[in-house]
């Protein structure tokens, strides 16, 4: 059952992410992404880590793509379709992937990975707990980190999607001063 | 780990994520689409950070907890480009790799 699953979510997964970065139609190239995301949250479900799922759904789903959606509608019309790369660039990037897949899945297949066979849930408390401790193993600092990252992207974007408008004044100000300069 | 799905498996469904993410990354010619390939590239080794941990390693957290911080590093990156795109489009009107050559000098 497990098994039927996985090869349901992993076809999606990779037919999906194709037809996003193939669509001639930008809309749907995000619709399905979204697509992608969520069976993606569907793998971690079924590892037994529901809090990662549960993050998938909420941060990529809910948000990353209303997100996009949104910055979407703001520069395309609707109904604009994507200018796409030529025959020929795109068969190259073709076989660049390939190559990649090719040197890689070797690699991957004949490496023996030491599996141990457990049934382990991944509790939140377990999470919460590594993530806040001070013991060696800890977390806090990354996390600490994270947080400071957040504020800082969260500054960043109000101060580069306002753009001119925050520093118009000292502009007009610098401009004077260069117009000065010149005159002299 | 998944009852009857051996690593192997899932591994190879990463892999082939990530390259169409690469894939994608080389031929779009518009910025939102090519964050969006970023987005699958980061994605497919946010599952692997998962797998490797629950496979191989059980009785340690540290590739679950990695993949929460990808995910927040991710859902960050694509604010602040967003914040990007948007700006640039009201300097150029234009969200082509094309257009932009404004940070250039």
């Amino acid at each position: 059952m497990e098994r039927i699953i996985f090869y349901i979510l992993a076809a999606i997964i990779i037919i999906f992410a194709i037809a996003s970065v193939s669509s001639k139609k930008m809309l749907r190239a995000v619709i399905y992404l979204l697509f992608v995301l969520i069976a993606i949250s569907g793998i971690y479900f079924m590892v037994d880590y529901s809090f990662l799922g549960a993050v998938q759904l909420a941060v990529y789903a809910g948000g990353v793509i209303v997100l996009i959606i949104f910055s979407v509608l703001l520069v395309h019309h609707i109904e604009l379709n994507l200018e796409l790369a030529s025959t020929k660039k795109r068969v190259i990037a073709a076989l660049i992937s390939f190559t990649g897949i090719a040197m890689v899945l070797p690699v991957i297949l004949t490496h023996k990975f030491n599996v141990v066979e457990n049934s382990r849930t991944i509790e939140v408390k377990d999470i919460g707990e590594k993530m806040l401790s001070y013991d060696s193993g800890g977390f806090i600092l990354p996390f600490e980190v994270i947080s400071i990252l957040l504020l800082a992207v969260m500054i960043g974007a109000i101060v580069i999607a306002k753009g001119n408008r925050l520093g118009l004044k000292e502009n007009q100000e610098t401009r004077d001063k260069k117009q000065d300069i010149i005159n002299q | 780990m998944i009852n009857g799905i051996s690593i192997y498996e899932i591994l190879t469904l990463t892999t082939i994520l990530f390259f169409i993410g690469v894939y994608g990354f080389f031929t779009r010619k518009n910025l939102i689409t090519i964050l969006m390939s970023i987005e699958l590239i980061l994605n497919a080794s946010a599952i692997n950070f998962v797998i490797i941990n629950t496979y191989l390693y059980p009785e340690n957290l540290q590739g679950a907890i990695f993949s929460v911080f990808i995910i927040a590093v991710a859902a960050a990156e694509t604010a602040l480009a967003v914040a990007i795109i948007i700006n640039l489009y009201k300097m150029i009107t234009s969200v082509e790799v094309k257009g932009t050559e404004l940070m250039k000098y």
